[in-house]
């Protein structure tokens, strides 16, 4: 059970960039959650709604953008999705790989009231 | 009026900066730590029963124990020859992080360690993500998991220094394409050092054990 303490710190990063902000009200989180750094899911919308509770950000709705997981070729600059049972280069089977895209675990944007 | 406004942060920004304070704490006290993950059952906690006796006499060594409830992973390391074993009790968190970490810390003597054995709650999800400030992070594998958690759980196996595959001497009676293992561990993380070991039978043990003399020496220098 992991999702309390990543939407506490959600929260506190939220609240503090809406307080420099003189928010009044937060509405709408917007994170960033690539494929391979995945530890939560919408589930946390439920968590949100009980520790925003007296916070200025009670209600917001929490967004999800998923970023699926890119690799790319170090060998042939090959850029490829994989499966789920195979990781390597579907162009020249190389294992020499760079992730590209799915590390992301941001909170991008926030919405506020003022 | 609403407006938006760009944060762009790290949602575990906060447990980074609190590793960063443990990892500078070890390091005042020249103690070098390992981060031992992986899977329940996977043989964490045999590993370190046989790690202890052969360091015991060339360091002093603490463990700190990452579960749910119980004591009973501390206790045996505690019978196998740690100088201190702290059990941290995560209360129902399935991983340690940085703060509980530190806790744990808190109740060592760093002045009279040397090395710091962590040993994680046993997942195959989570730890990767939360970083604690040691030195190394090693997974322990085992056979009988089978050949394709590197491609079930690539964060796990991206996220480390070193790969252990335990219970090698099951081998021969359970289907594990070894192959097809060490393809995925590959490309997942290209530079990682691998162990295969059997706690059952000793198979392996001392190479594990001089990789961490060796990687404690360097520290040091």
């Amino acid at each position: 059970m992991h999702e309390l303490p990543v939407t506490e710190s959600i929260l506190k990063i939220t609240l503090r960039h809406a307080e420099t902000h003189n928010a009044t009200k937060v509405t709408d989180i917007y994170l960033v959650l690539g494929q391979w750094s995945t530890i939560i899911d919408d589930s946390i919308q439920f968590h949100w709604d009980i520790l925003s509770e007296n916070t200025i950000a009670v209600g917001a709705t929490l967004h999800f953008e998923r970023i699926p997981v890119e690799l790319f070729c170090l060998d042939c600059a090959n850029t490829y999705t994989p499966t789920d049972e195979e990781l390597i280069c579907p162009r020249c089977e190389s294992t020499r790989i760079k992730v590209s895209k799915g590390d992301e675990f941001n909170i991008d944007s926030i919405e506020i009231e003022n | 009026m609403t407006k938006k406004i760009p944060v762009v942060e790290k949602i575990l920004g906060a447990n980074e900066t609190l590793a960063e304070k443990n990892r500078a704490l070890l390091d005042e006290h020249g103690v070098y730590a390992i981060n031992l993950m992986a899977s329940p059952g996977a043989g964490k906690t045999s590993l370190i029963e046989q790690t202890l006796p052969k360091l015991a006499e060339r360091y002093r060594i603490a463990v700190i124990d990452g579960d749910i409830a119980t004591s009973i992973d501390a206790d045996r390391a505690a019978e196998a020859g740690a100088d201190v074993a702290v059990q941290v009790n995560t209360g129902g968190n399935c991983h340690l992080d940085a703060v509980m970490l530190q806790k744990g810390m808190e109740e060592i003597d760093f002045s009279e360690i040397d090395l710091l054995l962590v040993e994680n709650v046993g997942n195959l999800v989570c730890p990767a993500n939360f970083v604690l400030g040691t030195h190394k992070s090693v997974l322990v594998a085992s056979v009988p998991e089978g050949d394709d958690k590197p491609y079930k759980y690539p964060g796990m196996y991206r996220g480390v220094d070193a790969l252990i595959i335990n219970k090698v001497d099951l081998l021969p009676y359970i289907p594990f394409k070894m192959d097809y293992f060490r393809k995925g561990v590959e490309v997942l993380n290209a530079e990682l050092v691998t162990f295969s070991i059997s706690c059952a039978t000793s198979e392996g043990v001392d190479e594990w054990v001089n990789w961490i003399v060796a990687e404690v020496e360097a520290n040091k220098k």
